[in-house]
């Protein structure tokens, strides 16, 4: 065998077992999205009645909590972002960086302090390399997340807001996360959990023109909203890392899926090359056959004569 | 036709129960309260502890449920928990067992919430 032939058989091998490797990877990612999905399904009722308490007891109490009412001037703000532990997904990881730098660029230059958080590897290298002090930083979960790591993210966040800005609280939290909106497309979006504006969730309730009973609160309207703002900004939480789990799943299919397609392309490529090679080498040598027959043939016809 | 309350009793990752029921009984953290059909609009924080749902065919419902909240409008009942079982599926020796090692580790938290399990099962 030629050497020419030799490698491109070596090439041909060794990307197959690369289009073998992303196909495993694209069929794992293809079944954890639906696994993911099905989670976010089933974490709704939850959101949904959660939701719908918080609009009937904040439209209902009259007095102001701090969690429901807008700073004068808001001086400190905090980001959270959920990125992912690891790559392989396509830009999903960069869109979800990118648009939280964008955030933190547009709350900086309305002339607030920002204090990140990141959840997931790639979010918290993100910020080391460019030397941004994180206030907070989970991984490991990414993958598959627990309403107890959701509760885990919000109970310092939730510290944060409640205490007085002078003393290092926070004005607003947003949160940076990836929607799924479906198979084929995930975009990376932020939303303002904290204070909480009553006209945007009554809309995720699907209900903002309902007349809303009059509700008596047990024990009051004060305490009740007390227990329920965490618990919400919790399940909001939770929602975005099913969101973002689900979302990062089909960024991986797709990664994976165009991996393939491009290393089944490269073999085709390359094997068509081989074929040349071998066809070439094959030509060459039965010109040498053909060439050194005719001269023996001429050597011979002159020692006859 | 007798009156029914529709209850839905969701926890943070699914949905435990829902049905039609007569009579729910849970505790608030100013006591135990019982909702009836037709009962005032209400929503109230619950305390840790048994929750039990009498249903429109007579049978009993009880369940473990771990803070959380109860909200009613409309002859619509929701019970909101981060964590909720029914007694049924509550395996009593495993959250003795558990009781126990929280003991022994004196984690309050595990130890409230197998004592809340263990109460549930009770009541069955």
């Amino acid at each position: 065998m030629g050497a020419q032939l030799r490698v491109y058989k070596r090439r041909i091998k060794s990307v197959t077992a690369t289009k073998k490797i992303t196909k495993a990877m694209e069929m794992i990612a293809a079944s954890r999205v639906v696994k993911a999905q099905r989670k976010v399904q089933s974490s709704t009722p939850y959101a949904t009645e959660l939701t719908r308490a918080v609009t009937a007891v904040a439209t209902g109490a009259n007095d102001k909590h701090p969690l429901t009412t807008e700073a004068e001037n808001p001086t400190r703000a905090a980001v959270l972002l959920l990125a992912s532990d690891r790559g392989l997904a396509g830009a999903f990881n960069s869109n979800a960086i990118k648009a939280a730098e964008q955030l933190i660029k547009r709350l900086e230059g309305a002339g607030r302090e920002v204090d990140v958080y990141a959840v997931g590897r790639r979010g918290i290298a993100h910020f080391n390399f460019r030397e941004r002090k994180l206030a907070g930083s989970w991984a490991g979960f990414t993958d598959e997340p627990t309403y107890a790591d959701a509760k885990k993210i919000g109970e310092p966040l939730i510290e944060a807001i409640e205490k007085a800005t002078a003393e290092g609280g926070v004005d607003e939290l947003h949160i940076v996360y990836t929607e799924f909106v479906s198979m084929m497309t995930q975009t990376a979006v932020e939303a303002r959990l904290l204070p909480l504006s009553l006209d945007e969730v009554a809309k995720e309730a699907g209900e903002s023109d309902t007349l809303r009973p009059l509700y008596d609160f047990e024990p009051s309207a004060e305490d009740v909203l007390d227990a329920l703002l965490p618990r919400y900004v919790e399940s909001r939480i939770y929602n975005a890392l099913l969101q973002s789990s689900a979302s990062k799943h089909a960024a991986t299919r797709r990664a994976m899926k165009s991996a393939t397609d491009n290393a089944g392309e490269l073999i085709n490529n390359l094997s068509r090359l081989a074929n040349a090679a071998r066809q070439a080498e094959i030509t060459q040598e039965i010109s040498e056959i053909v060439g050194g027959t005719a001269a023996l043939a001429d050597a011979t016809a002159g020692s006859d004569k | 036709m007798a009156a029914e309350l529709h209850v839905e009793l969701v926890a943070a990752d699914r949905s435990v129960w829902s049905g039609e029921a007569t009579l729910v009984i849970a505790r608030t953290t100013s006591g135990d309260i019982g909702v009836m059909p037709g009962h005032q609009p209400l929503l109230g924080v619950l305390e840790s502890g048994p929750v039990t749902i009498r249903t429109s065919e007579g049978g009993t419902v009880v369940a473990a449920v771990h803070g959380g909240f109860i909200s009613f409008a409309d002859d619509k009942l929701s019970l909101l928990a981060e964590i909720a079982e029914l007694a049924d599926e509550i395996d009593a020796r495993r959250a003795e067992r558990a009781l126990e090692r929280a003991k022994s580790d004196e984690d309050a938290a595990a130890e409230r919430r197998a004592e809340v399990r263990l109460r549930a099962v009770a009541v069955r």
